[in-house]
C-alpha cells in the first residue's frame, strides 16, 4: 500500500550491526507470562511487532526497548532484546542518554496516553524537537489501565470515570497535533487491530533518520473497551477511516467518494468527490517540509465520534538528528588526537615552587 | 618589539625586586616615584565591593592570578548577587570578592577585611559592618553622590559626618582619575569610566607589590579583537599603580612574602573546575566516555560549561529539558556504558530523586553531583550551605541507600569527583558528590597531581553468561552479584547472549525477573543496604598534634579549611584540640565510632542546623554538640575557634 519514502538521508538503522541468522517472531518472544488482560489490544501490538522485526534483520542484542509506567509499559519485559522499564513519563529521557551514547543501538520507546502526555509530556515534546533517535510507540487507549480506569489527557470531554463521575471537563490531546506542534520530523498513526497497516507503520517509523512517533489507537477492553469501534467494525469503518498514502490523492468511503479538499479559509475539509471532481482532491505530500497540511489533517477527526479519522504518515521529513550531530562535534573534536589530560589540567598560569 | 605594556611590566617588576630587598629602601629613582617605606606582612585580606556591574568579580580574580603567581598561599570568596542585574548603586547590586593571602598555608578566606575598596555607597553599607576598626578603606568618591546616598538611606556623607574616623580611609576619585587617564582614547565617558575597576587593580597592586605581568597577558588575550579597549585597560591599570607610587595618600607599600610550600607545579583553581576536570580523569581513568546530562542551576552551571568545551575527551554534554531529562539521559548513558554524570543544586536533587531511586534499583553506576546552595525551594542561590546532606541521605522513597563523597576544599573536588567514579563503577551504584557554593567558586592554589600517578579504575563489562543450568548450559542472571563486592554485572546491549530486561520493579534475587515475593523483598532490600555499607573507603584521619585532646571537631564539606583554622588558632593559645573531617558520609569509614569514642566531647559545627550531628547520635549513640549557621556564608575562623573553646571549657 505504501512504499518507504526515500529522503536521501543517512539510514537510521546504517550504523546498527546486522545478524546472518534468520530470525523469526519467536526469537523475540522471552519466557516471561505476558500479563494484560486477556483481549487487550497490547497483545496485537506485542505480536505485530515481534513478527515484524526480524525483517530488520538486526542483532537482536542492538535492540532497546524502554518504556515508562503503565499497562503497555509491560512491553519489554516480553521481548527478548535488551530492555528497561522504567518510572513513569522519563523513558523518553532515558533513551535518549542511550542513544545519544550508542549509535550502533536501535533504541524503542514504549509508552502510553498517561505516560507520555500527562507525566511525561516535556520529554516527549523535546525528544520529538531534538530529533534524536528513537521510535515512539504511543499506545494510545484514551484511559489510564494500570490504575484501574481513570480519565486520561486523551478522553474526550465529558469522559465519566471514577476520577470524574460528573464527566471530564478538560479537553484532550490530539497526540498528532501535539506532535506536529513540536515538529517531529516523523508522525503516523496506527491501530492494534490492523496488523498489515501497524506493520507497514513501524517499518517506515523504523528507517526514519531521527525521532519517529506512532500513535498507535489500543482497546483497553476493561475500562474503555469498544473506544475505537467506530474505526474497527467492518460496516463503519470505511466510512471513517481516512488511509493516508504518500503521493496520492486523499480519498475515502466505502464507494470511494469522499476526499479532503483545501477550503476556502484555508484549513481542509470533507467533501463529496462528485461535487468537486477527482482532481480537486489533496495529494498527501508526507515530506512537506512545513508542517501546516499535516497539522490540518489531523485536526480532521471528531475527537468523540472519530468521525473522519485519518491513519498513515502524516509527516516524514529529512533533518539531521540530534545524536549524528553530537557525535559529529565529537569527532570534529577529537580528529587531532585525544586530549592531553596533564595538559588541561595545568591550564596556562602555573607556577613553580621549588 | 616591546611594546609600552611589556616595559611597564619590567619597570613593576624591577620595583619589586628593588623593594624586596630591603624594607625602607626606595624602588627606581625615575622621576616622580616618591619613596615608601614598605611593610612586611604575614598575611593580608583584601574585600572588593562595588555594583555588580562594577567587574569586582574580575577584579578579584586578577588579583588572585598574580598573588598565585608570587606564591603566596591563598583562598578566596567570592559574594555575588542572585540578580544578574539587581539595580545599579542599591544594596541588593553588591557584589563582593573576598581574598586571603599570606606567606604561610591558610585555610579559608578569612574573617574580616584588612582593606575594603568600595565602589560606591551601597558597598560600602554593605561591608563596613565587616571591617574592623583602623582597617584600611579605599573609597571611590566620585559615585558618593547625593542620589546614590540617599539609595542606600545615607542622610549625610559617612565621607565627611565623621562616621569612618576610625578606619584608615583613602577617599580617591577613581572614575574621575581613570577618565582622565584614558582622556587620549577614543573612548566614549561610559566607556572609560568601566574601566575604573582595572585602575582601583593597578593601585591594589602597586600597594601590596603584586607582579603585573599575568594581568597585562589577561587582558591582551581578552581584549586581543578590541586593541582599542586594551589599550584602555592597560592605561587605566597602569595609572592605578603610577598613582599609588606617587600619591602622598599611601605612605607606605606592603609586602607579603610567599609561602613555602611543597614543591611542585602550582596553579589556582576553584571547585567546579577542579571538579569538572576530575570527571574528565575519571572518564580517563575507567575508560568509559563521559555523559553528561544537566539542566542550568546555580552555582553548579559551570560544570556543564566547562565540561562541554572537553569533547576531544569523548565527553558528551546534553543540556536536558529540566532535572528529570537530565539525570534520566545520564541513567540511560550508563545502562548504555558510560560514565554517566549529572550535575545540580538542591532543588535539582529534588526533581532528580525519583530517577535516582531506580538507579538504585537498576545497580547502574551513575554520578549525582550537588553544588549545594541556601535552601529551601528557591532558597539563596548564589549563597553556600549544606543542608542536602539528609536529602542525599534519604530523599527518596523506599529503602534506597548511596554513597555519599563530600570533597573538603576546592581542589579536593578533583580527587572527590574520581573517588566517587570509583565507588560508582566497582559497586554500580549511583553516588552523590556534596559539594557546595563557597567550594564551587572559592579558589584555593592546587599542587598540579601527576595524572600517571591517579588510580587505575578500569571497568570491564560483563560479556560471557554467568549462570549455570541444570543441563549445563549457560545463561545471564543480570542481578548474580560479585560475591565480594555484591555488585551486579554490567552487560551493556550490544553483547551478545546477554539480552536481558531490567526495570524499577522489585527483582528476584540473581535472575532479575519479576518478583513480588515477600521474602525475595526483604532479601533486596538488605543486600542493596549491604552493598552500600560494605563500601571500602579509607580510614578516618585525626590532626591531634599534642595526643592529649579531650574535645574532637567533627566535620563535613567545605568546612574544613574554617575548622582547621579555628583548631589551630586554639591551640596558638596553648589548649589542645583534635580535628577530624569526614569525606565518606555513606557508608562512614570503619574507625568512625572508636574515634568519636576516644574524646569526652565532640563538636559538629556545620552550615545546617545539625544534620550531620543527628546522624552520628543516631547511628552511634554519641552525645554530640552541633554548631550551626546557616547565614550563607562560610564560617569565620576567629567564631568558631570562640566555640572551641567554650567547649573545651565546659568539659
Ligand atoms: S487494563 Fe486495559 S490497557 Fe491495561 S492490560 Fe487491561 S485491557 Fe489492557
Amino acid at each position: 500500500m505504501s512504499e518507504t519514502v526515500d529522503l536521501g538521508m543517512p539510514e537510521a538503522l546504517s550504523q546498527v550491526p546486522r545478524t546472518e541468522v534468520k530470525q523469526s517472531a519467536k526469537d523475540f518472544k522471552t519466557d516471561q507470562e505476558v500479563r494484560w488482560c486477556p483481549g487487550c489490544g497490547d497483545y496485537a501490538i506485542l505480536a505485530g511487532v515481534q513478527s515484524f522485526l526480524p525483517e530488520l534483520g538486526l542483532a537482536r542484542e542492538n535492540i532497546v526497548f524502554i518504556s515508562g509506567i503503565g499497562c503497555s509499559s509491560r512491553f519489554p519485559y516480553y521481548m527478548n532484546t535488551y530492555g528497561v522499564h522504567s518510572i513513569h513519563g522519563r523513558a523518553p529521557a532515558i533513551a535518549t542518554g542511550l542513544a545519544v551514547s550508542r549509535p550502533d543501538l536501535s533504541v524503542w520507546v514504549i509508552t502510553g496516553d498517561g505516560d507520555s502526555l500527562s507525566i511525561g509530556g516535556n520529554h516527549l515534546i523535546h525528544a520529538l524537537r531534538r530529533n534524536v533517535n528513537l521510535k515512539i510507540l504511543l499506545f494510545n487507549n484514551r484511559i489510564y489501565g494500570l490504575t484501574k480506569g481513570q480519565y486520561s489527557p486523551t478522553s474526550e470531554v465529558g469522559k465519566i470515570t471514577k476520577s470524574t463521575p460528573l464527566g471530564s471537563i478538560d479537553n484532550p490531546f490530539n497526540p498528532i497535533s501535539l506532535a506536529l506542534g513540536a515538529e517531529a520530523t516523523f508522525v503516523a498513526r496506527t491501530i492494534d487491530s490492523d496488523r498489515k497497516h501497524l506493520v507497514d507503520t513501524l517499518r517506515q517509523a523504523a528507517h526514519h533518520e531521527g525521532t519517529a512517533l506512532v500513535e498507535i489507537y489500543q482497546n483497553c477492553n476493561i475500562f474503555n473497551d469498544g473506544a475505537f469501534d467506530p474505526l474497527k467494525d467492518a460496516n463503519t469503518r470505511d466510512d471513517e477511516l481516512i488511509r493516508l498514502v504518500h503521493g496520492e490523492p486523499i480519498r475515502f468511503g466505502s464507494d470511494g467518494g469522499r476526499g479532503v479538499v483545501r477550503a476556502a479559509d484555508g484549513t481542509l475539509e470533507v467533501v463529496d468527490v462528485a461535487a468537486v471532481g477527482a482532481d480537486a482532491l489533496l495529494v498527501h505530500d508526507a515530506t512537506a517540509e512545513d508542517p501546516s497540511v499535516a497539522f490540518a489533517l489531523s485536526r480532521l477527526s471528531d475527537p468523540v465520534t472519530l468521525d473522519d479519522t485519518p491513519i498513515g504518515v502524516f509527516r516524514n521529513v529529512a533533518r539531521p538528528s540530534y545524536d549524528q550531530q553530537v557525535r559529529a562535534q565529537l569527532d570534529t573534536a577529537a580528529k587531532d588526537g585525544p586530549g592531553d589530560l596533564a595538559a588541561l589540567i595545568a591550564g596556562s598560569d602555573t607556577w613553580q615552587v621549588a | 618589539m616591546r611594546d609600552a605594556a611589556t616595559r611597564f611590566v619590567e619597570r613593576t617588576t624591577g620595583a619589586l625586586q628593588g623593594a624586596s630587598e630591603g624594607a625602607g629602601r626606595s624602588g627606581d629613582d625615575e622621576a616622580g616615584v616618591v619613596s615608601k617605606q614598605v611593610v612586611q606582612l604575614d598575611r593580608v585580606i583584601i574585600r572588593f565591593a562595588g555594583d555588580s556591574g562594577d567587574g569586582m568579580q574580575l577584579t578579584g580574580d586578577r588579583f588572585t592570578s598574580s598573588t598565585a603567581a608570587f606564591g603566596n598561599d591563598l583562598s578566596t570568596l567570592p559574594d555575588f548577587p542572585a540578580e544578574i542585574r539587581a539595580p545599579a548603586g542599591t544594596l541588593p547590586g553588591v557584589s563582593a570578592f573576598q581574598l586571603h593571602f599570606a606567606d604561610h598555608d591558610i585555610m579559608t578566606p578569612g574573617d574580616a577585611p584588612n582593606v575594603l575598596v568600595a565602589m560606591n555607597p551601597a558597598a560600602l553599607k554593605a561591608n563596613l559592618k565587616d571591617l574592623p576598626r583602623g582597617a584600611d578603606l579605599i573609597v571611590n568618591t566620585d559615585e558618593f553622590t547625593k542620589r546614590n546616598m540617599s539609595k542606600v538611606g545615607y542622610e549625610t556623607s559617612p565621607l565627611e559626618d565623621g562616621s569612618l574616623e576610625s578606619y584608615a580611609v583613602h577617599p580617591i576619585p577613581l572614575t574621575s582619575l581613570t577618565v582622565e587617564a584614558l582622556k587620549e582614547f577614543d573612548l566614549g565617558k561610559k566607556e572609560a569610566e568601566r574601566a575604573k575597576n582595572m585602575f582601583a587593580l593597578g593601585l591594589l597592586s602597586w600597594l601590596y607589590h603584586r607582579p603585573t605581568e599575568s594581568t597585562v597577558e589577561f587582558l591582551k588575550s581578552k581584549f586581543a579583537k578590541k586593541p582599542e579597549i586594551l589599550a584602555a585597560n592597560l592605561a587605566a591599570f597602569e595609572a592605578g599603580w603610577a598613582f599609588g607610587e606617587t600619591t602622598e595618600d599611601f605612605s607606605v607599600q606592603y609586602e607579603v612574602k610567599p609561602a613555602t610550600m611543597t614543591a611542585g607545579t602550582y596553579r589556582n583553581i576553584t571547585g567546579n573546575l577542579a571538579l569538572s576536570y576530575g570527571l574528565v580523569a575519571a572518564g580517563r581513568q575507567t575508560g568509559l566516555p563521559v555523559f553528561l546530562g544537566s539542566y542550568p542551576i546555580t552555582p553548579a552551571s559551570d560544570i556543564l560549561h566547562e565540561l562541554s568545551k572537553h569533547k576531544k575527551f569523548g565527553v558528551t554534554t546534553f543540556q536536558a529539558e529540566d532535572e528529570i531529562a537530565g539525570v534520566g539521559a545520564a541513567l540511560g548513558a550508563a545502562y548504555g556504558g558510560a560514565l554517566g554524570v549529572t550535575t545540580t543544586s538542591g532543588p535539582g536533587i529534588a526533581l532528580k530523586s525519583e530517577t535516582i531511586g531506580l538507579a538504585v534499583a537498576l545497580e547502574l553506576p551513575l554520578l549525582v553531583i550537588d553544588v549545594q546552595r541556601g535552601g529551601p525551594s528557591t532558597g539563596l542561590p548564589t549563597k553556600t550551605e549544606q543542608a542536602d546532606l539528609l536529602q542525599a541521605m534519604f530523599g527518596r522513597n523506599g529503602e534506597a541507600p548511596i554513597p555519599i563523597v563530600a570533597p573538603s576544599s576546592p581542589a579536593d573536588c578533583f580527587h572527590a569527583a574520581i573517588e566517587a567514579a570509583r565507588i560508582a563503577t566497582v559497586y554500580r551504584t549511583p553516588v552523590m558528590l556534596l559539594s557546595d557554593g563557597y567550594l564551587a567558586n572559592g579558589a584555593e592554589p592546587w599542587r598540579i597531581p601527576d595524572v600517571d600517578a591517579l588510580p587505575d579504575l578500569t571497568v570491564r563489562y560483563t560479556t560471557e553468561p554467568n549462570h549455570e543450568l541444570p543441563d549445563g548450559s549457560k545463561d545471564f542472571w543480570p542481578y548474580l552479584r560479585d560475591p565480594k563486592t555484591l555488585a551486579r554485572p554490567w552487560a551493556v546491549p550490544g553483547t551478545p547472549g546477554l539480552e536481558h530486561r531490567i526495570g524499577g520493579i522489585e527483582k528476584a534475587d540473581g535472575t532479575g525477573a519479576i518478583s513480588y515475593d515477600p521474602a525475595n523483598h526483604d532479601k533486596m532490600v538488605r543486600l542493596r543496604q549491604a552493598k552500600v555499607d560494605g563500601i571500602e573507603v579509607p580510614d578516618l584521619e585525626v590532626d591531634d598534634p599534642s595526643g592529649e585532646a579531650r574535645v574532637l571537631v567533627l566535620g563535613w564539606g567545605s568546612t574544613y579549611g574554617p575548622i582547621g583554622a579555628g583548631c589551630r588558632r586554639v591551640r596558638r593559645e596553648g589548649l589542645t584540640v583534635a580535628q577530624a573531617h569526614l569525606r565518606h558520609l555513606n557508608p562512614f569509614p570503619a574507625n568512625l565510632e572508636a574515634v568519636l569514642r576516644r574524646y569526652d566531647k565532640v563538636l559538629i559545627p556545620e552550615m545546617n542546623l545539625g544534620q550531620l550531628a543527628l546522624l552520628i547520635r543516631g547511628r552511634f549513640l554519641v552525645d554530640a554538640v552541633g554548631y550551626n549557621q546557616v547565614r550563607g556564608l562560610p564560617f569565620k575562623a576567629e567564631e568558631l575557634a570562640g566555640v572551641i573553646k567554650d567547649v573545651i571549657t565546659s568539659v
